[in-house]
């Protein structure tokens, strides 16, 4: 869905180019994070994207067209985009922020306010409270809702998102990277997400580009690249716990041994939890075993220490490109 | 034209110079009282909160009102000449500096202030070593704003028998004389334009090196 | 006060050429303030020649000004009505180009990001956004303009200044009185309708 061939950027007064021949394919309905340490040329990729920067050199295809030879303004109503401040219009009601594309396109009122009031809804907002309420009346998390229904509202088949959720406290942040995700199960959007934090960047892609200086370092599913990092810098990068990040990828059900289980109570987690939930609980009781409940009290299986650690490593040698176990975008 | 009111000029020095003289005269003495009763007030003024209401509110409409009205409604009252003229031209020199110096003081960060009295200064020391330089600049671009305005006040003087360059202007409008215009015209521009310019580089001046812009 | 009574007709004769000849000023150091303004906030060196140029038309003196215009136009309506233009200048200018600034950058990347044309972001975002610190220039101008036109009167532009003049020659109070305070009240009706705007805008913009 979208190409990036040798993509290079360089600003003036800097002896690097701040992009450097990025070439990446993204294909149709992923999540690709771009992530990597301040400088590494992430936003400006991002906003080559939808031309608010101009490339130097290298093209970009969206959807099978150059960019560079599209109108830039044509090109960015049909992108969605989100920024970290969100800048949501204080003079404009929650409903006409949403409405901006669609206005721009020349949609009709009607057909305006009733995806105006559908995104409200899909974001989690009662419509009827919050249409005609402004943006200084919102907290902060609520205007970043906005901010995502207002990229979404002219449902563009890509989304660019950088790092939107970055201005926000912790809580909220993790409530509405997991409030997005499930937005996105529903929708086949192609998203380009920039973040600097790495947990953030294995929770919301289904794909990562590792980026330093400019150059792309690796790019591949959060758990290969937990799995077999590429050098010393990704090894630094995803932190020295990435065994235990990459856990948290994997469903503990993918670990079970034997189906009932051997009887004994000990530590228990529930059916749907990760690996590492898994291995905390072990820890935390200091068990070698854990039994999996589901919802209604039954056990499930069990999984031993042992069997994690032998059944880890061979997964860990298995393809790079292996599906995304935790995905909730379900690909084409 | 210009010759010929450089030739006026020539013929009516003494004159000249005496208006000139008194302009400066009467521009300074009204700027120096306004400042010396405005500056002392307006800090009074910024910790409190009620009563400084009233008194803001009067400087900011005084500072909306013609400077010609305020000169003419004197007269009936005090007559003309040398003091209603000053007595004008200090009332229009207040409202900036009590206004600026009101918001310079009330403006300087209250995390400062606070810092200041629990390392134990005195009231009148947080004033003195604190509040005030920091306001400086603010409270001088007050000053500058009204020494502008009082010298630009001082040519309508000429109105209610001030004296001063307007003198001149007046006589050469009412007798269509051209170079006697000049005469007061163009010395009047250039002492208000050398006053602003003035004053600028005496607000650089007093702006502590931490608080000077770019 | 009898006078007043006797002569009201004369007065709001004066009062009305003065407002004509301050909103005609206004009028037009807004519309000439405006697109100067806005081409100030995009452009750094036009924004520090345009603030030099109209500070320095600023400080001349009243009466200088209208004085040395005299050769040029002579004596009349449009002698007083450049004077006004030029010292409205200044202060429109920096607060159009100030307004437009001041406008938070992630609201203007947001509009372009989202595909608005500049002239839409400049028309649908950044100018309505930059409306109170735009009307506080208005206002201060408004003062301003009405204080000139005051003066005015000695060039034979009409207005409120011709009660007081006339009152200074003949030395006739009440006309003094009359134009001083019809005059006062004037600028200080401009000033507070302006303000209740300026608190409005401002409520609606944060």
């Amino acid at each position: 869905m979208i190409d990036l061939d040798a993509l290079t950027k360089s600003f003036p007064g800097s002896p690097r180019p701040a992009v450097d021949r990025l070439t990446l394919t993204i294909p149709a309905g992923e999540v690709c994070v771009l992530i990597g340490p301040s400088g590494c040329g992430k936003t400006t990729t991002m906003r080559m994207i939808n031309r608010m920067i101009e490339p130097d050199a290298g093209t970009i295809m969206v959807g099978g067209r150059n960019i560079l030879h599209v109108d830039p303004v044509e090109l960015r109503r049909s992108i969605g985009y989100v920024i970290q401040q969100v800048g949501l219009f204080p003079h404009w009601s929650i409903a006409e922020n949403i409405a901006t594309v669609p206005r721009l396109l020349g949609w009709d009122a009607k057909r305006t306010g009733a995806r105006v009031d559908e995104l409200l809804s899909l974001v989690g907002m009662e419509p009827a409270q919050y249409r005609q309420r402004f943006p200084r009346e919102l907290s902060g998390g609520q205007k970043q809702r906005v901010g995502v229904a207002r990229a979404l509202a002219a449902d563009p088949p890509v989304m660019l998102m950088d790092e939107p959720f970055g201005a926000l406290d912790p809580i909220t942040r993790t409530r509405l990277q997991a409030e997005f995700l499930r937005i996105l199960r529903g929708l086949k959007k192609t998203i380009v997400f920039v973040t600097h934090d790495i947990d953030e960047a294995i929770k919301m892609g289904d794909r990562m580009a590792i980026m330093k200086n400019g150059e792309l370092v690796q790019y591949d599913t959060p758990e290969a690249i937990l799995a077999r990092p590429a050098d010393a810098f990704v090894d630094e990068f995803v932190g020295s716990d990435r065994a235990l990040k990459r856990l948290a990828l994997i469903p503990a059900a993918d670990f079970v041994i034997d189906p009932v289980g051997s009887g004994k109570p000990g530590a228990s987690v529930a059916a749907d939890a990760s690996a590492r939930d898994a291995l905390s609980a072990m820890l935390a009781t200091d068990a070698d075993s854990v039994t999996l409940i589901d919802e209604n009290g039954a056990a499930r299986g069990t999984i031993t220490l042992a069997a994690m650690r032998a059944r880890l490593i061979a997964r860990g040698d298995g393809s790079a490109s292996e599906p995304r176990p935790l995905s909730n975008n379900q690909g084409p | 034209m210009f010759i010929e009111a450089w030739e006026y000029l020539a013929g009516h020095q003494a004159q000249f110079l005496a208006a000139l003289w008194r302009h400066v005269a009467l521009s300074a003495s009204a700027l120096a009282i306004a400042a010396a009763i405005a500056v002392p007030l307006g800090v009074r003024l910024a910790d409190k909160g009620g009563s400084a209401l009233v008194a803001i509110n009067a400087a900011n409409i005084g500072r909306t009102l013609p400077s010609l009205a305020v000169l003419a409604l004197v007269m009936p009252i005090m007559g003309t000449g040398f003091a209603p003229s000053l007595f004008a031209l200090t009332l229009l020199a207040l409202p900036p500096i009590l206004i600026n110096t009101h918001t310079a003081i009330r403006q300087v960060d209250p995390d400062i202030v606070d810092a200041a009295r629990g390392m134990g200064m005195t009231a009148l020391e947080i004033v003195r070593k604190v509040e005030l330089p920091i306001a400086l600049p603010v409270i001088f671009a007050g000053i500058r704003t009204a020494a502008v305005q009082v010298v630009s006040g001082a040519v309508l003087a000429a109105y209610i028998g001030g004296g001063g360059l307007g003198d001149f202007i007046t006589a050469g409008i009412a007798m269509m004389a051209l170079p006697q215009l000049l005469v007061g015209a163009i010395p009047a521009t250039l002492l208000s334009l050398g006053t602003d310019a003035l004053f600028a580089s005496i607000q650089r001046a007093l702006t502590p090196a931490g608080l000077r812009a770019r | 006060m009898k006078w007043l009574i006797n002569h009201w007709e004369d007065v709001l004769i004066a009062l009305g050429e003065h407002v004509a000849i301050a909103l005609t000023a206004l009028v037009i150091a807004s519309v000439v303030s405006l697109a100067l303004g806005i081409w100030a906030a995009k452009n750094e060196r036009v924004y520090r020649v345009s603030l030099a140029v109209s500070g320095f038309l600023y400080t001349i003196p009243t009466l200088a000004f209208l004085a040395l215009l005299i050769p040029v136009v002579g004596l009349g309506k449009t002698n007083a009505i450049i004077c006004m233009v030029a010292f409205s200048l200044m202060i429109l200018i920096r607060n159009v180009a100030t307004g437009i600034r001041e406008v938070p950058e992630e609201v203007t990347d947001a509009a372009r990001g989202m595909g608005m044309h500049p002239a839409e972001v400049l028309l649908r975002v950044e100018l309505p956004l930059a409306m109170p610190v735009i009307v506080a220039g208005l206002r201060i101008a408004a003062v301003t303009v009405i204080s000139v036109t005051v003066v005015g009167a000695y060039v034979n532009a009409g207005g409120l200044g011709t009660l007081i003049f006339s009152g200074m020659s003949n030395d006739f109070a009440p006309k003094i009185w009359t134009g001083a305070i019809t005059a006062c009240a004037l600028a200080v009706v401009a000033d507070l309708s302006l303000a209740r705007l300026e608190s409005r805008l401002k409520a609606r913009a944060v």
